[in-house]
């Protein structure tokens, strides 16, 4: 039953399972679902198991349910027109023959074949499923064999809440909020023993005991702690301005999360040159070659911004986009520097991926890995920063 | 099983569900799966056990899990110093094992002699692995003890309620087993209710005043954390100690560190509604 709705479900990027599917099977044995709307609900708290999928599961209700009521309602529709001998006055000579020598079965049989060979809403016409048509089946035809499917019957139904799609906001592909990127940052870990020997090493002690005859031997340890150390780098002003929300959020994300062994950040505009900046107004300047001489080489390196520029800020010297910059080395070859020093870095484009066509974002991405400024993209490139090299 | 009376639970006089949550309920119940419980902070997840617990005249029995739990400590524990102890100075017979076998929270539920509601409380609060380690436990309701060579079996699967924070990720193999269900913030009527509930006899005009204030500020997206349907209760309560004339809600956001509870959010709020008005 339904088994294309589960194929539905995985074109859509939720991940149903084979055990949900045959405990959603074991719930509908058990004859719990009156109409669509429980349907809705139970395959949801049984197939869904993150709020990150319910819009998709929402999409995929709809692509699969679009118009169609459950069958019990559409039944008893059709044997309540069936019933009323009015509406078959309505039916011309061929008509009539045609219905009157099928029976109920056969006419929802023919009620589905219908609906399969039907693959989109359809109004008018005189055969397919659909609104205001003459065919038998549908609904606000003036044909009162308009078996009427779907439409306004009272009450929201649960196409109609799949269709209100309210969990967008809630997708791992669109960012949301600081507490989120907070919790990417977490798996931003490596942990190590360092410090002071000031945890009890239970396994140690319970041994050095045994051996000392019973008596206490304490055993100490060196407790682990986080060892990653993190330099962001972001990209403000001009073209990040829409963006700039987001950059916010990542950074207080970023300043809040207090398992950093370490934590820089500095701002640049459009490209690295020889200065970064310690404010958004970019008026503290710190040399850039200070900070490749200062920063060890295994910080993790965080850059954000859109990577689109004239190309010619990119790979000419005197290119910068602030004239009095007058940069000897283009920026590319800083970036260069950059990529070259730290092991582990990556590039965070806050810009849909679609433009990233543009010749400047090309030519960045070949240099650092590069991902979109979303949940998903984050974890990714999070998960690139901790691998080992 | 279950399945004569599908529709068990429908919410305590003193909690507000709707009808989803209710649905997930009671699919859980006659699934016998545990039901896995997100959302916000807030919004009553924990609450929804004893809502069950009262609504079904069942025994709740919480278990709150904290960063150092164990499953194994959900299950049995072996005392093994108070049997060393005893071996040495007291005078029980220390050859049977069984009196230092304590079981846990989720072995209670096992062997209590009629169903109860089991909670496991911010199962996301505990190591990874922790969930993966339950699993077997959870589909069977049963596990063995090597100690005593006995297995410990369920007398009725109690009814399993599971929350979740999203701090941490629960694996796969655990979310499989599990109904979910994600509870979203109250609509501003769905509130109505709930604020009823907890005070029954609250004046209309102060109802409406402190929601529309309340979800006012919910609107705002710059502070690290909404206030959430637990801070309006208390917000609302002491809007009712505090005597403050409704007409004034709104306009003074009085007692507004029971709804703000970070530095940052309260300082945003008072450079941004504050300073506007004067």
């Amino acid at each position: 039953m339904f088994t294309d709705f589960f194929y539905i479900l995985r074109q859509n990027k939720v991940p149903v399972s084979l055990v949900e599917w045959m405990t959603l099977m074991e719930a509908l044995a058990k004859g719990h679902i009156k109409n669509l709307d429980d349907f809705y609900f139970l395959a949801r708290a049984i197939l869904v198991k993150s709020e990150a999928y319910y819009d998709q599961y929402d999409v995929a209700f709809q692509q699969y349910f679009q118009g169609v009521e459950a069958p019990e309602e559409i039944a008893g529709q059709v044997l309540d027109w069936l019933k009323d001998p009015l509406n078959r006055l309505f039916l011309n000579e061929e008509e009539r023959a045609k219905f009157e020598g099928m029976d109920f079965d056969e006419l929802i049989k023919e009620l589905e074949e219908r609906l399969k060979e039907q693959t989109e809403q359809h109004d008018g016409g005189g055969h397919w499923i659909g609104r205001g048509g003459t065919s038998p089946f549908g609904h606000s035809g003036y044909h009162p064999a308009g078996i009427r499917i779907g439409g306004q019957s009272g009450g929201r139904h649960a196409v109609q809440i799949a269709a209100e799609r309210r969990f967008k906001n809630y997708r791992s592909d669109l960012t949301l909020d600081v507490r989120q990127i907070g919790m990417a940052l977490k798996k931003l870990r490596q942990l190590r023993r360092t410090g002071l020997e000031d945890e009890l090493d239970l396994e140690g002690t319970i041994k050095a005991t045994a051996k000392n005859a019973g008596d206490l031997d304490f055993i100490w340890q060196r407790s682990r702690k986080n060892t990653v150390k993190l330099l962001l780098l972001m990209d403000v002003g001009g073209s990040m301005e829409p963006f700039a929300k987001l950059c916010s959020q990542l950074f207080s994300a970023a300043h809040s999360s207090t398992h950093f062994r370490d934590f820089q950040y500095y701002y640049f505009h459009n490209c690295i040159y020889d200065y970064l900046y310690q404010d958004v107004e970019r008026v503290d300047a710190v040399s850039t070659l200070h900070l490749l001489h200062t920063l060890e080489s295994d910080y993790k390196v965080l850059l954000v911004g859109d990577a689109r520029m004239g190309p010619w800020e990119l790979t000419e010297r005197y290119g910068a986009i602030n004239y009095y910059e007058r940069n000897e080395i283009p920026g590319i070859l800083w970036l260069k520097r950059i990529r070259d020093h730290f092991s582990h870095s990556v590039w965070l484009n806050p810009d849909d991926p679609r433009f990233w066509i543009h010749p400047t974002v090309q030519i960045i991405g070949k240099l650092f890995p590069m991902y979109s400024l979303t949940l998903g993209g984050l974890e990714q490139a999070v998960g690139k920063l901790v691998v080992a090299k | 099983m279950e399945k004569d009376n599908f529709a068990q639970f429908s919410g305590s006089e003193d909690y507000v569900t709707s009808e989803p949550l209710r649905n997930a309920v009671n699919v859980s119940i006659a699934l016998g799966r545990p039901l896995l419980i997100r959302g916000e902070a807030g919004t009553g997840k924990t609450l929804l056990a004893h809502s069950i617990a009262k609504g079904l005249e069942k025994k709740l029995i919480t278990w709150n899990v904290k960063s150092t739990t164990k499953a194994q400590e959900g299950l049995y524990v072996y005392d093994t110093v108070q049997r060393l102890n005893d071996s040495r100075f007291g005078d029980k017979n220390v050859s049977d094992i069984k009196q230092y076998i304590k079981l846990g929270k989720m072995g209670q539920a096992f062997i209590a002699p009629e169903k109860v509601v089991l909670l496991i409380d911010e199962v996301d609060k505990a190591d990874i692995e922790f969930p993966n380690d339950l699993l077997n436990e959870l589909d069977e309701m049963s596990f063995y003890i090597p100690e005593t060579n006995e297995t410990v079996s369920a007398i009725h699967r109690p009814i399993t309620v599971i929350t979740s924070n999203a701090e941490k990720e629960l694996p796969d193999a655990f979310l499989r087993r599990c109904i979910f269900h994600y509870i979203e913030f109250p609509t501003p009527e769905l509130m109505e209710e709930i604020v009823r509930v907890h005070f029954p006899d609250i004046k209309d005009s102060l109802l409406s005043e402190a929601l529309k204030s309340f979800y006012k500020l919910r609107d705002v997206d710059d502070f690290r954390k909404k206030p959430s349907t637990s801070e309006l209760i208390d917000w609302i309560r002491a809007l009712i100690a505090g005597g403050i004339p409704h007409e004034n809600v709104s306009k003074q956001m009085p007692f507004i560190g029971t709804l703000l509870k970070k530095e940052s959010d309260y300082d945003f709020f008072v450079n941004n509604f504050v300073s506007r008005r004067r």
